[in-house]
C-alpha cells in the first residue's frame, strides 16, 4: 500500500513541476500580450509566434492560458487561505472549550452543511452580484464551515488525550495548550484536506465562471475561456480543448498530491508508533 | 414505531433551523449589499430612472420598512406556502420553481440511474482483483474522474456525440434522446466518488468473519461479492446518496445550463444573473426542504437495509 501511495505523491511532484515549468517559463518568457485583440488573424492553428493559436478575438491562446493559470491557481490557493483562517480558529475554540456554546453552534453549522455547497456559493454571488470577486466571498463564506466542523471533530478526539490533559492540568494556558499539543496532531490533516480542496474549489470557480457568474469576459479564467470558446466548439474544437485539460492537470495534480501527502503522513505516523 | 416518530421530528427541526439561518443569512446579505433590486426592475421596465418611480417602487415592496419587520413579513408568507413574486416576471415564485421541477427531477432520476450503473460493476471489479490491473484501472478512472470539471466532460460528449457522431441532439429536452447526453454527463461525473467508496467498504467486508465462513463453505467469491458483501456495503452507499444530494442538485444546474435543460438550475442561474432576490430566496427554501425530504427517506431507507437500527442499536458503519 506504501508503495502505491508513493507512487502517488511522486506522479503529483512530477506533474506539479511540469506545470509549474510550463506556466513560469511562459508568463517570464511568452512576448503575446493575453488581452491583445487581432480580429485580421482569428481562429488560426499553432504557428511560430502563436503555440497555441488564436481564438475568436485573435488573442493568443497559450499567453491566456498563462494568464489563466495564474488567476485560476492563485484564486485556489487565496480561497484556501482565507477559509482555512477563519474555520480553524472557530474550530479549534469550539471543540476544546465546549459546553452550551459548542452544541449550539454546530446544530446551526449542521443546518448549513446540509444545504448544497454550490447552490449557496450561487445563491450568495447572486446576492452579491455576479463577479469574480463575489465568487470569491461566496465561496469562502461556505468553504470555512467545512473547515470548522472537521477541525472542532478533529479536537474532540485530541483532547482526550492524556498529553493534553497533562498540560491542561499543569495550568498551561488554553493558547499554549491547542498551540503545543493539538495543532501538531491535526497538522497533517488539515494539510492533506487543503490539498485536495484547492482542487475542488478550481473545479467550483471554473464552473461558476463557465456558467457566467464568475470571471466575466475578458478575464482569461480557464472556465471563462471554454464559456467563451463554446460558441466556436464546430469549427475551432481547439478553444475547448486546450483549457479543459489545463483544469483537469491542476486538479489531478492536487488530488495525487493530497492522496501522496496522506500516505506520507500515514507512514510517518506508524514509524513514530514503532 | 416510536423510532419513525422521533425521526421525523429531528429531521423537521433541521429543516426549521436549515431554512431559519439560511433565510436570515442571505437576507441580511441582500440588505447590506450595494446595488439594489429596485434599479435592475426599472431596467427591465426600460423606463427612466427617475427619483421618483423608485420611491414608489420601494414603497410598493416594502423596501424601506426596517429590515427585521421585512424578514418577519416574509417569514409569515412563507409559512403560509406564499414565496412571493419575481421581481422580473411578476409571476408567483412558487408557480416558477414548480414548473421547472420535473425536468429536474428526471435528470436527477436518469443521472442516478447512470451513476450506479458505473459505480457498482467497477467497484465490484476493484474489490474482487486488488491490487491487481483492473483494481488500478478502475482506481484510475475514479482519480481522472473526479480531476474532471462535469461542464467540460458535456462538453467532449457533446462534441463526440453530437457534433461528429451525430447520433444524439446536442441540447434542449423532449425525446429520449434529448435526455441521454445530460444524464451520463451526471452520473460520470458524480460516479467517482461512489467507486471509491464502493471499493474501500467492500475490501473491508469482505475480510470479515461472515464472508470467511462462506469462504469456508466453498461459496465462489463472485457470488460471495454478489450475495454477500454488496449488501453489506449498502448502507454507507445510501448515507453517501444522502450526503451527496446536494452535489447532485449543484452538479444539476450546471448540466443544465450547458445543455440548455429547462429545470430549477437554469432558472437560480437566471435569477442571479438578473439578482431577481425573491426568486432566489424562494430557491433556497424549496432546495432545503427537497434536501430534508430525502434525508428522511434516507433515514427510512436503512431501517429496511438494516432492521438493528430500528431498535434503536448502535449499527451504522
Amino acid at each position: 500500500m506504501t508503495n502505491k501511495q508513493n507512487l502517488s505523491m511522486l506522479l503529483g511532484i512530477v506533474l506539479a513541476s511540469i506545470l509549474a515549468s510550463i506556466f513560469l517559463l511562459g508568463s517570464t518568457f511568452g512576448t503575446q500580450d493575453p488581452f491583445y485583440i487581432n480580429m485580421a488573424n482569428r481562429l488560426s492553428s499553432s504557428s511560430a509566434p502563436h503555440w497555441l493559436g488564436t481564438d475568436h478575438m485573435g488573442r493568443d491562446i497559450f499567453a491566456r492560458m498563462v494568464y489563466g493559470a495564474k488567476l485560476t491557481i492563485g484564486l485556489g490557493i487565496l480561497i484556501i487561505l482565507l477559509a482555512m483562517c477563519i474555520g480553524i480558529p472557530i474550530g479549534l475554540l469550539s471543540g476544546y472549550i465546549g459546553g452550551k456554546m459548542d452544541a449550539f453552534f454546530m446544530r446551526v453549522i449542521d443546518g448549513i452543511l446540509a444545504f448544497p455547497d454550490f447552490i449557496l456559493a450561487i445563491a450568495i454571488a447572486g446576492i452579491l452580484g455576479p463577479s469574480l470577486t463575489n465568487i470569491v466571498i461566496a465561496i469562502v463564506l461556505v468553504k470555512w464551515i467545512v473547515y470548522a466542523r472537521v477541525i472542532r471533530g478533529l479536537v474532540l478526539e485530541e483532547k482526550q488525550k492524556e498529553f493534553v490533559l497533562a498540560s491542561r492540568l499543569s495550568y498551561s494556558s488554553t493558547f499554549h495548550t491547542i498551540r503545543l499539543h493539538i495543532i501538531p496532531q491535526i497538522f497533517s490533516e488539515i494539510v492533506v484536506m487543503a490539498a485536495i480542496d484547492v482542487g475542488k474549489i478550481i473545479l467550483l470557480i471554473s464552473s461558476f465562471s463557465y456558467i457566467g457568474i464568475g470571471a466575466q469576459a475578458p478575464l482569461p479564467e480557464w472556465g471563462a475561456m471554454l464559456n467563451e470558446g463554446r460558441t466556436f466548439i464546430q469549427v475551432h474544437p481547439s478553444l475547448m480543448v486546450y483549457p479543459g485539460i489545463a483544469i483537469l492537470l491542476t486538479v489531478l495534480c492536487c488530488n495525487l498530491l493530497g492522496d501522496g501527502l496522506k500516505g506520507y503522513f500515514q507512514a510517518r505516523k506508524r514509524r513514530n508508533l514503532q | 414505531m416510536k423510532t419513525v416518530g422521533k425521526m421525523i421530528g429531528s429531521r423537521l427541526s433541521q429543516l426549521f433551523i436549515m431554512i431559519f439561518v439560511l433565510s436570515f443569512f442571505t437576507f441580511l446579505l441582500m440588505k447590506i449589499t450595494p446595488g439594489d433590486p429596485i434599479r435592475s426592475i426599472l431596467k427591465v421596465d426600460d423606463v427612466s430612472v427617475t427619483t421618483k418611480k423608485e420611491e414608489q417602487l420601494k414603497k410598493e415592496y416594502g423596501f424601506d420598512e426596517p429590515i427585521l419587520k421585512q424578514y418577519g413579513d416574509w417569514i409569515i408568507n412563507v409559512a403560509q406556502f406564499d414565496l412571493g413574486e419575481s421581481l422580473i416576471s411578476k409571476k408567483p415564485v412558487s408557480e416558477l420553481i414548480l414548473e421547472r421541477l420535473p425536468a429536474t427531477l428526471a435528470l436527477a432520476i436518469g443521472g442516478l440511474t447512470v451513476l450506479f450503473l458505473i459505480s457498482i460493476p467497477l467497484g465490484v471489479i476493484s474489490s474482487l482483483y486488488e491490487n491487481r490491473w483492473p483494481d488500478y484501472i478502475s482506481r484510475w478512472i475514479a482519480l481522472v474522474g473526479a480531476s474532471i470539471p462535469s461542464f467540460w466532460l458535456g462538453l467532449l460528449l457533446m462534441y463526440f456525440f453530437s457534433l461528429k457522431l451525430q447520433w444524439l441532439p446536442m441540447m434542449g429536452r423532449g425525446t429520449f434522446a434529448h435526455f441521454i447526453l445530460p444524464s451520463f454527463t451526471l452520473g460520470m461525473a458524480m460516479a467517482p466518488m461512489y467507486i471509491s467508496l464502493l471499493r474501500e467498504r467492500l475490501i473491508t467486508i469482505l475480510q470479515s468473519p461472515y464472508i470467511e465462513a462462506a469462504k469456508a463453505r466453498g461459496i465462489s467469491k463472485r457470488r460471495i461479492v454478489f450475495f454477500h458483501a454488496l449488501r453489506g456495503s449498502l448502507i454507507p452507499l445510501v448515507t453517501m446518496f444522502g450526503l451527496s444530494l446536494g452535489s447532485l442538485l449543484g452538479g444539476l444546474s450546471v448540466i443544465e445550463i450547458l445543455f440548455s435543460w429547462p429545470g430549477m438550475g437554469e432558472l437560480i442561474v437566471q435569477a442571479v444573473t438578473q439578482r431577481d432576490y425573491p426568486l432566489i430566496q424562494g430557491f433556497i427554501i424549496v432546495i432545503g426542504f427537497l434536501i430534508v425530504l430525502t434525508n428522511l427517506l434516507v433515514d427510512l431507507l436503512y431501517m429496511v437495509i438494516n432492521p438493528q437500527i430500528q431498535q434503536g442499536k448502535e449499527a451504522r458503519v
